[in-house]
């Protein structure tokens, strides 16, 4: 049973089920306004029991109809069969997985389906893909990065530290004047990279395992941070005050002002308007943006791909590993950093247990997105459907009203099968 | 100008332990392939690790063109226009096959890749090398042969005034050797010196211009190649006369079967098909074939290793179906697998548990071992083998390649089975610890146990096997008795299909 399709008209497939999600969007959102549809009794609004599904459509069908219209037309025919199928189904297990929890969970609670909280997923997800991002490079050199946590907690403590406002009673620094805000935040960044230096020397130098190597950081940079913490008259209070300036870069929201509102009043189900942009998410997507290039079109990039696939080839071919290696570190480092720092902006303030446990989510998250422990493999694009998952995973859970505590334990069937599949997919024999 | 475009003179490197050289010198005119032999562990690989920049020699010194050169790394000697293609060097697996080649040298500039320049090239290369290989594929789904030539191409591509070739024929069939040779040709015109290192006497006169030979650690001399003769080299090569390279074969395998397999089909569609034969006791049963023949797939199979989707096998007249090599040790059968590093030897430890490994069973009760028990079994079946090591907790990685093999016979023979498969017996061993290994083969089929031998060298297949079954393609392309062995024979029955594929090369 197998069934062979040419290119172009599998693209045509494309097109059409975009074209028929995108009418259909329009269509029910058109229905969505008329007075006929509106119920007199909460039950019968149909906005209570769509919401915000036909922009959803809608979006998904224009992203059909253009992965329709730019794929290339010339190639292999597609071939339908039992047995390609199931490599689809193997292939992309988890993004099923995930699309049919969405469903269950829209279907529970329709109110899962605005944009709104779409919007808030992908802000809690912004800072966690850079984290991710970041230890993704030593998981493709089949290492590791157990400080990543807690360098998030240094810079969060470092640039909450010295960016609180001057009136505020409790100052870290009581004398301090105001400086610039990229000031601290540049320095912030910079104690990480110095630990990532760190870790980077004890793994080339060393050829120590980076589980062990950053084992040691991780320890090193709490103890180092909780002592700049514990600083009189600071006293391991947790800081506060936070600057304007400094919280801006992590709650600013784009396209959130009044007129936007009032234009867009009409548009979405909850009749509030554009609930805006939050400046995480541009951020994100332009580390995102900045890591495909450095992974995939730089001699740094093959060289992290290459030492990790194979070291010995990669030193026979004249590759330095000292040098690369300690880029891995330094470049992961420098995202911890910017993680940190996010995190303090986001959320006006810093303590020293801040990004505890965060490098086993970032790892977790990489590893459902197909970044192997092996070395070698994981690309940018899984990295981001691993994030996502686990966002859309905990908010859909939380919005469900499930207790903390199964949270967990979905979440750790999720990467075990998760892995499982991804696995057999490079299982031989 | 100096007469030679490389001299190393005086090299001397030490291990722990051990002088791997001592006082080694090597002389490579421009524009001739020199060939360097020697047993395994004369040096030769240390020798060319020196010169590439992998190793640091103690002492010695370096000259190109007549000028003392100081090599520090791979980096090093590739600016110097040395090139090296490795011996068991596995690629990146899940990267392309052009950056493959182009590792640590991509086309770009400031640190950015330029892509289309890198596809170009390589497509250039491999078309100048006559290579029909996708640039774009990736490396770890290609056949071991491709993968030699893809490290040939790159060797040629850095443009390299010497190339240093170790082993470089290991996976490749008789007419991707003829292509390789063509290569070698050229470049030799160009101008290029390459040292060719390789086991296979016959390539070594075909090829090369001048003989090097290297023993234990020490420089033996240089001959012209032209007069020079296999009996010759490994007079050389061994500091003894060696008269006989199988030892004789005494009795006749019996009447009587101990495996027969009927109509086996592997799981894979690509791999081994309809595969038939007996096996009687006390006979060696040679499998020929090319690469890409599926004997190592067939026979993992028989093993349990890997799937077999229909047929039977009949072991002392009892069905047997190894779902495991779990199963198939507890009917007697054994594997010597054909990557003795990969899948063989536990480097890391001993002989005496290399040794006992996959009898351990036998030396426990409730799970207690009896650990003077398991050291007198081992001292014992070494010592019937002549493994020669200094005692028994001699970690096996540190062992020549013979012995370690001898050990890990050692260990199947420890286990009493009755059907000895060898998948590449003596691939990598020197010419001496060879005739030992026959010898303990012949040992072996005297007390009545059975042996199925793989081996793509000829003169092996010919001389050990009582029988000869030849492969083509996963299929069985016929039987050959002792009468009819003839290396054009077996040849014509490996090749019987090869017409339909496209080859490698």
């Amino acid at each position: 049973m197998s069934k062979n399709v040419s290119r172009s008209t599998f693209n045509n497939y494309f097109k059409i089920s975009g074209l028929i999600l995108l009418i259909a969007g329009i269509v029910l959102k058109y229905m969505s306004t008329l007075e006929s549809f509106k119920g007199k009794t909460a039950s019968w609004n149909i906005n209570a029991s769509i919401y915000d599904l036909p922009i959803f459509l809608a979006v998904i069908g224009i992203f059909l109809l253009l992965k329709g219209l730019m794929a290339k037309s010339e190639g292999e025919d597609i071939v339908f069969s039992g047995k390609n199928f199931g490599g689809f189904l193997t292939n992309n297990a988890i993004l099923l997985a995930m699309f049919v929890l969405v469903v269950i969970i829209c279907i529970k609670n329709p109110k899962f389906m605005q944009v709104k909280v779409a919007l808030d997923i992908l802000t809690q997800a912004s800072p966690k893909l850079i984290m991710a991002l970041g230890i993704c490079f030593t998981l493709l050199i089949a290492g590791t990065d157990l400080s990543a946590g807690r360098m998030v907690g240094l810079a969060a403590v470092i640039s909450a530290s010295m960016l609180q406002t001057a009136t505020y009673a409790n100052r870290f620094f009581p004398d301090m004047p105001q400086v610039q805000v990229w000031l601290p935040i540049v320095l912030a960044i910079g104690a990480c990279m110095l630990f990532g230096a760190l870790n980077g020397f004890l793994v080339a130098k060393y050829d120590m395992h980076p589980f062990i190597a950053t084992l040691a950081t991780q320890v090193i940079i709490f103890g180092t941070c909780s002592l700049y913490f514990d600083m009189e008259p600071n006293s391991s209070q947790p800081i506060g005050g936070v600057r304007p300036d400094f919280k801006a870069i992590g709650q600013m929201k784009f396209l959130a002002e009044k007129s936007i509102k009032n234009f867009t009043m009409n548009w979405f189900a909850d009749g509030k308007g554009f609930p805006g942009i939050s400046i995480l998410i541009p951020i994100a997507i332009i580390i995102c943006v900045i890591i495909w290039f450095v992974l995939n079109k730089t001699v740094f990039g093959k060289n992290v791909y290459a030492i990790g696939g194979n070291r010995e080839a990669a030193v026979v071919a004249g590759i330095s590993v000292f040098k690369n290696i300690m880029g891995i570190f330094i470049l992961a480092s420098c995202l911890y950093g910017i993680a940190g720092v996010l995190e303090a902006a986001r959320t006006a303030g810093a303590n020293n247990d801040y990004g505890n446990g965060y490098e086993l989510d970032a790892i977790a998250a990489c590893v459902v997105g197909g970044v192997s422990l092996n070395g070698g493999v994981g690309r940018v694009r899984g990295i981001i459907m691993g994030v996502l998952i686990f966002a859309i995973i905990q908010y859909g859970l939380q919005f469900l009203h499930i207790s903390p505590m199964w949270q967990q334990v979905i979440k750790g069937v999720i990467i075990a099968v998760a892995v499982a599949i991804d696995l057999t997919k490079y299982r031989r024999k | 100008m100096s007469e030679y475009l490389l001299e190393m003179r005086n090299i001397t490197k030490t291990f722990p332990g051990v002088k791997a050289l001592d006082n080694v010198q090597l002389n490579v005119r421009a524009g001739t392939v020199h060939a360097l032999m020697g047993e395994n562990g004369a040096g030769k690989s240390t020798l060319m690790k020196c010169l590439f920049g992998i190793y640091k020699p103690d002492g010695g010194e370096i000259l190109l063109n007549g000028k003392p050169v100081n090599i520090r790394s791979a980096r090093d000697a590739m600016d110097h226009g040395i090139a090296m293609i490795h011996q068991e060097l596995h690629p990146i697996r899940f990267r392309s096959v052009m950056e493959n080649v182009w590792l640590g040298r991509f086309p770009g500039h400031f640190g950015v890749v330029d892509h289309k320049a890198m596809y170009d090239k390589t497509k250039a290369l491999f078309d100048d090398l006559e290579l029909d290989v996708d640039p774009l594929a990736m490396a770890g789904e290609q056949s071991a042969a491709i993968l030699q030539m893809m490290e040939i191409a790159r060797a040629v591509s850095i443009n390299a005034k010497i190339i240093i070739m170790d082993e470089p024929t290991s996976s490749l069939s008789d007419r991707e050797v003829e292509h390789l040779f063509k290569i070698i040709n050229r470049l030799r015109a160009q101008g290029v010196a390459m040292i060719y290192i390789s086991h296979k006497m016959k390539e070594i006169l075909e090829i090369s211009d001048e003989v090097s030979i290297m023993r234990d650690g020490t420089y033996v001399g240089t001959w012209p190649a032209v007069g020079l003769t296999t009996e010759e080299i490994i007079k050389q090569m061994v500091g003894r006369e060696m008269t006989n390279q199988f030892p004789p074969r005494v009795g006749k395998p019996s009447d009587e079967v101990v495996l027969k397999v009927e109509h086996l089909y592997s799981t894979d569609k690509h791999s081994f098909k309809d595969v038939s034969f007996e096996l009687h006791k006390g006979e060696i049963l040679g499998i020929g074939g090319l690469v890409g023949a599926q004997r190592t797939e067939f026979v993992e199979a028989l093993f349990g290793l890997r799937g077999i989707e229909s047929g039977t096998v009949d072991k002392d007249g009892k069905i047997y179906k190894a779902k495991s090599p779990r199963d198939a040790k507890s009917h007697g059968l054994a594997l010597l697998t054909e990557e003795r590093r990969a899948t063989g030897i536990f480097g890391i430890l001993p002989i005496l548990e290399n040794a006992v490994i996959a009898n351990q069973k036998n030396y426990a009760s409730l799970g207690i071992l009896n650990d003077a028990k398991r050291e007198r079994d081992a001292a014992s079946s070494c010592k019937e083998l002549n493994v020669k090591a200094p005692s028994l907790e001699t970690l096996i990685q540190n062992l020549s390649g013979g012995n370690q093999q001898k050990v890990l016979i050692a260990r199947w023979l420890l286990t009493n089975s009755d059907i000895l498969i060898l998948d590449e017996p003596t691939r990598g061993i020197d010419v001496g610890a060879k005739y030992e290994i026959y010898n303990i083969m012949l040992g072996q089929i005297a007390q009545n146990k059975s042996i199925i031998m793989i081996s793509s060298e000829m003169p092996e297949l010919m001389g050990m096997s009582d029988r000869i079954m030849v492969m083509c393609e996963g299929r069985v392309t016929g039987f050959l008795n002792k009468d009819q062995f003839s290396q054009e024979e077996i040849m014509r029955l490996a090749t019987m299909f090869a017409g339909h594929k496209k080859t490698a090369a």
